[in-house]
């Protein structure tokens, strides 16, 4: 197998390259679901506590919707699944597909496999070696969770089985993206592609989920939930992400066998000899930078929102007789279970819309250290005016997407209550975020235009409002530290008070610091290649 | 004449590296002047800070006698930039990018952008991805010289070019040049500096070590010599400046620094000059010795007198 030659050094140098970066990854997404179960221990201390949660919270079908199928909500274990099992999917999906990107086409692209390769390293090794590193690190976090589980007292056959299931999740996501980046010219592609299949297991498992299930054994979420930890704690439904993944990296290997280097699939076609007139505008310039990632996110939010606002008519049904799970969404007990359910889903949404909009405002920083900015700013071009037109577009984007998604959720929702009403209603809801998602491009912006090596710190802020938001009330996190969160800030809706005054201070406060961050910008000396 | 570019003093450090340690350069209206030395010696940096994109730390640069950090946009209007290292944006064609770099630049002539596209041979539909590292720099070239600026900053815009097109390439600045404008052109092609630079400056470490025209810079290097005499030439070794000397019989053979010839000539021809040949330094020996650590501050000194 030479074409394997060098995989051992090709994984060496990927852990040595990104060590910091899986410490960083691998310690919150173990942290996550391992400390909830003390904090939700506490919210839930006694057996009658968690009968309650499991007729309650436990089966409505818009925490099914939000979490997947709640197996073993009758005991502790269940419910830390529950509760957190959703989301740390998502997370752990999202680590892989980066963690396989960006050590293969990303490295590709930029040339540097280029010189691996010249060396007595085989075509494959490149990809192998990364594949290594990241099923490690699938396993590392399995294990870990599993052993922290255990360690605060549940069972170790529940434990077990959540932790493989997570290791599952990784690893089929870490072979879909090594195929995704063989198929794509492009790192940007390779994510694209790769998120996409992320979002759509999440939304097609809500579907199954939510109805006879069916569906939901088309996701490989769905998959990694089948093994039903803490209830009958199954081991056979790990045998198809398995079996998924051999068939992605036999895909991937076969592409890569077959490709030119630094080509994708798609031969690149000739294009336009002159530009047109909306490239000619630096805001035209950079939509056209962008246009690729924002049609699949106006897609994806809207079928997103479409297909969470179908399900939410159900939760008319739910029962609420739970007041502590009922204060876990709505300490003021005003709103109506439906809309606390929409107003979860357009939470989420915002969550989601906020990652594209700061990856988009730090697309800045890639375009300046890929020297991209210099020649255009050796130009009759204002630091100024390159840094407000690439700031147009996220804040704009922050807008259209909120509303799409909102038009989503919207529509789905009028369909099922037979009221046309319900579409600005939902829109309106949705664009309330829009300050909050501000806020975060202003950080981006502000890191960016003071110190740009530090700007990748946004994604710590973002996460960390999530898990604020999302997770806040399980961990007991205190109140202050949870409203830091500018997804806190932002009144509750539908249904609630359209309170305006945190909406314009965080909107008066993502502008000072964009404009903190762009007169940053002009202060500094521009990043160069040596 | 008046200064198109003037730097004194030019001091631009990153964290501990000292890139540019005093540097000075002198760029006149109209001429064509190259600028040379040693990789990692300042160059970029220098048409960096020139740019306005990095800030100096101390020392005066203008440019058109405005101040290129303040009044950057103003002053691009005037000038064209070839980066050293050309990045593309992977999904746009080049010509796409000639017409937005235009575009920011203030505009281009269109026929010109035609021409140029030609006698380059390049085709301006293929994308950013797929261009050789040569037909990038071709793209910032277009792009630069189908403008009207005034100033052209060329930073090594040949690394990467063919004989051919670097043909074309000198052509079309001797052209530049006709026109009457200026031009700062970094480069480590000996030929493409002989035949286009009206003057030269040197630097190494961040400091200029010399500058001049290419005769004045020959001036401070040797000539070889090689000569039949009537008798055995062996006393010329005492003469200053001579180096390397070599008798063999009747045949003579040594180098001389440029400011000893005449005297070293006239005391060859006590010896009875048969046959002569002298060979000027060629560039590389010339760039040699500037971008090594000969070059002694007593030389500088003589030849700053001598001038
Ligand atoms: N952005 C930067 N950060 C740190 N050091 C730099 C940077 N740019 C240039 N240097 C250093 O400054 C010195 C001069 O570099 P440069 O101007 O690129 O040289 P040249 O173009 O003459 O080859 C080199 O030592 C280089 O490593
Ligand atoms: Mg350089």
């Amino acid at each position: 197998m030479t074409t394997l030659a060098g995989t051992w050094p090709m994984a060496r140098l990927v852990l040595r390259r990104n060590r910091v970066w899986f410490a960083v990854w691998l310690t919150a997404l173990v942290a996550l679901p391992v400390l909830g179960v003390p904090s939700l221990d506490a919210l839930y201390p006694t057996q009658a506590d968690i009968d309650t949660y499991a007729r309650t919270a436990g089966s409505s079908p818009a925490a099914v919707a939000m979490n997947g199928p709640g197996h073993a909500v009758h005991t502790l274990g269940g419910i830390v699944v529950f509760e957190m099992g959703g989301y740390v999917a998502i997370a752990v999906a999202l680590m892989n597909v980066f963690a396989v990107g960006r050590n293969t086409r990303a490295e590709e692209e930029l040339g540097r496999v280029e010189l691996i390769r010249s060396n007595a390293v085989g075509r494959h090794a490149t990809l192998a070696g990364c594949l290594l590193v990241v099923f490690a690190a699938d396993v590392v976090l399995g294990t870990a969770v599993a052993a922290g589980m255990v360690a605060f007292g549940l069972p170790s056959a529940g434990s077990a089985a959540f932790g493989a299931s997570l290791t599952a999740i990784g690893v089929v996501f870490a072979a879909l993206t090594a195929l995704t980046a063989q198929v794509s010219e492009y790192a940007r592609g390779a994510y694209a592609i790769a998120g996409a299949a992320v979002g759509a297991s999440y939304v097609v498992r809500a579907a199954g989920d939510t109805g006879d299930g069916t569906f939901s054994w088309l996701s490989p979420i769905g998959w990694a939930q089948a093994t039903r930890p803490f209830a009958d704690s199954r081991w056979w439904p790990l045998l198809i992400p398995a079996g998924a993944a051999v068939l992605l990296v036999a895909a991937a290997v076969l592409v890569e066998s077959r490709r030119d280097h630094g080509a994708g699939v798609v031969r690149p076609r000739p294009g336009s000899v002159t530009a047109s007139r909306g490239l000619l505008n630096q805001v035209g310039f950079t939509l056209r930078l962008q246009r690729g990632g924002l049609i699949g996110w106006s897609i994806g939010v809207f079928l997103g929102g479409l297909a969470f606002g179908s399900v939410a008519r159900e939760t008319q049904d739910m029962m609420a007789e739970n007041p502590g799970v009922r204060e876990l969404f709505d300490p003021s007990g005003r709103l109506g279970l439906t809309d606390l359910f929409l107003g979860m889903v357009l939470l989420m949404l915002a969550m989601a819309i906020a990652g594209y909009v700061v990856a988009s405002t730090l697309r800045m920083r890639a375009e300046e250290y890929a020297g991209h900015a210099e020649p255009l700013l050796a130009g009759a071009l204002s630091r100024r005016r390159w840094t407000l037109s690439r700031l147009a577009v996220p804040a704009a984007a922050a807008v259209a997407l909120l509303a799409l998604a909102g038009l989503g959720v919207g529509i789905a929702h009028a369909v099922l209550t037979d009221d046309p009403m319900e579409v600005p209603r939902l829109v309106g809801a949705a664009v309330a975020h829009t300050p909050a998602v501000w806020l975060l491009a202003g950080i981006a912006m502000l890191l960016f235009g003071v110190t740009p090596r530090a700007a990748p710190l946004t994604w710590l802020v973002l996460a960390g409002s999530v898990v604020a938001s999302l997770l806040g009330s399980v961990f007991r996190f205190p109140g202050w530290l949870v409203d830091l969160s500018p997804f806190e800030r932002t009144p509750q809706l539908p249904g609630g008070d359209l309170t305006a005054t945190p909406l314009v201070v965080m909107a008066v406060l993502a502008i000072a610091l964009a404009a903190a961050g762009v007169s940053g910008f002009r202060r500094r000396d521009l990043a160069t290649s040596g | 004449m008046s200064t198109v570019i003037d730097v004194a003093g030019l001091v631009k450090t990153f964290g501990s590296t000292r890139a540019l340690d005093g540097l000075d350069l002198e760029v006149a209206a109209g001429e064509v002047h190259g600028f040379l030395g040693p990789n990692g010696a300042g160059k970029s940096t220098t048409i960096r800070v020139l740019l306005g994109l990095l800030r100096a730390d101390a020392g005066r640069a203008t440019v058109f006698g405005g101040d290129p950090w303040y009044d950057a946009v103003g002053l691009h209007r005037r000038l064209a930039y070839v980066p050293g290292d050309v990045s593309l944006w992977p999904n746009l064609t080049g010509g796409e990018v000639i017409d937005v770099l235009a575009r920011v630049r203030g505009g281009l002539n269109d026929r010109r952008r035609a021409e140029l596209l030609e006698r380059f041979e390049l085709d301006p539909s293929k994308r950013g991805r797929t261009y050789s590292k040569g037909n990038r720099q071709k793209v910032a070239l277009v792009a630069a010289l189908a403008s009207d600026a005034e100033l052209l900053l060329l930073d090594e815009p040949t690394s990467g070019l063919d004989p051919l097109m670097e043909a074309v390439f000198q052509q079309v600045i001797t052209e530049v040049k006709t026109e009457g404008r200026t031009v700062l052109l970094s480069s480590h092609i000996l030929a493409e500096v002989e035949a286009l630079c009206d003057r030269v400056s040197i630097i190494r470490a961040g400091r200029a070590v010399q500058t001049g025209t290419l005769t004045d810079l020959r001036y401070l290097t040797r000539t070889a010599i090689d000569a039949q005499t009537a008798r055995p030439a062996d006393d010329l070794a005492i003469l200053p400046g001579v180096h390397d000397l070599r008798v063999d019989g009747n045949r003579v053979r040594f180098d001389v620094d440029g400011d000893r010839l005449d005297e070293t000539m006239r005391s060859l021809a006590a010896y009875g000059i048969q046959t002569l040949t002298s060979a000027p330094p060629s560039l590389e020996e010339l760039f040699l010795r500037h971008y090594g650590d000969e070059l002694t501050d007593e030389k500088l000194a003589t030849a700053e007198a001598s001038r």
